[in-house]
């Protein structure tokens, strides 16, 4: 797994991380994200250059455990203001084959850190639906990404 | 007045060093950020109010089954056999 890019979000915050022009000589991406929001959200949307998104995720709060399943952007749950002071999220998202011009399998798993009742884990699985790679990916809140936050991009190389 | 917000680009064509910049919402980016909040609520509160309905079902199947009541179908359904 090799680095491609970190960036850390700097004082105050952002709305979005957008990696463009994602080099296409890797066979897997994976998106390792540290990030908290500046509002009561507690969850980012992770969008593509293109496509459209099915998903299921399985979620626990700590005190119960639900599923659910949607077709809009794929979320990520991340830090929330609410929470403990300082504490964020932590998310992983796995994007297989994302130079094939085929839909794309993904997978995210997400908790957030929270020193009370509740603390979301979650674990997505998603179908991206498009016929192009991935050139480019966005990391975006419905609040601001708080500074700190910090998103890290590798690729998986076949040797 | 609120200040607009921003978003990081990373432009990974460049050089390290070379490849961020910070650029601020246009209107369309921030009327999409504020519909996702919206929905980001709603799907929220819908989260909540399917929690909070099956631990009520759950509650209530437990009293029934404590007290030797009949269950619906639909408190049965919450049990874990």
């Amino acid at each position: 797994m090799q680095l491609i890019e970190t960036i850390e979000v700097g004082s105050g915050g952002a709305a979005s991380i957008e990696f463009t022009s994602i080099p296409q000589d890797g066979v897997d991406l994976v998106v390792k994200f540290s990030g908290r929001s500046t509002n009561g959200a507690n969850r980012i949307a992770c969008t593509f250059n293109s496509g459209s998104f099915s998903w299921i995720y399985l979620l626990g709060t700590g005190s119960s455990a639900s599923s659910n399943s949607g077709t809009n952007s794929s979320y990520v749950y991340t830090g929330d203001s609410d929470y403990t002071a300082n504490t964020f999220g932590n998310t992983e998202i796995y994007i297989a084959n994302y130079t094939s011009a085929t839909d794309k399998s993904i997978s995210v798993d997400a908790v957030n850190e929270n020193n009370a009742t509740e603390a979301i884990q979650v674990i997505h699985a998603v179908k991206a639906s498009m016929s192009q790679s991935i050139t480019s990916l966005t990391l975006s809140g419905s609040a601001n990404l708080a500074q700190y936050s910090t998103a890290s991009l590798y690729k998986i190389t076949a040797d | 007045m609120s200040e607009t917000p921003v978003k990081v680009i990373v432009d990974l064509s460049q050089p390290k060093g070379q490849r961020e910049s910070i650029v601020p919402l246009t209107a369309e980016e921030i009327a999409e950020r504020d519909a996702m909040a919206a929905q980001a609520a709603q799907d929220e509160a819908d989260r909540q109010a399917a929690a909070d309905a099956l631990q009520a079902l759950k509650d209530s199947a437990k009293a029934k089954l404590i007290a030797g009541d009949p269950l619906t179908a639909e408190e049965a359904d919450t049990l874990v056999i």
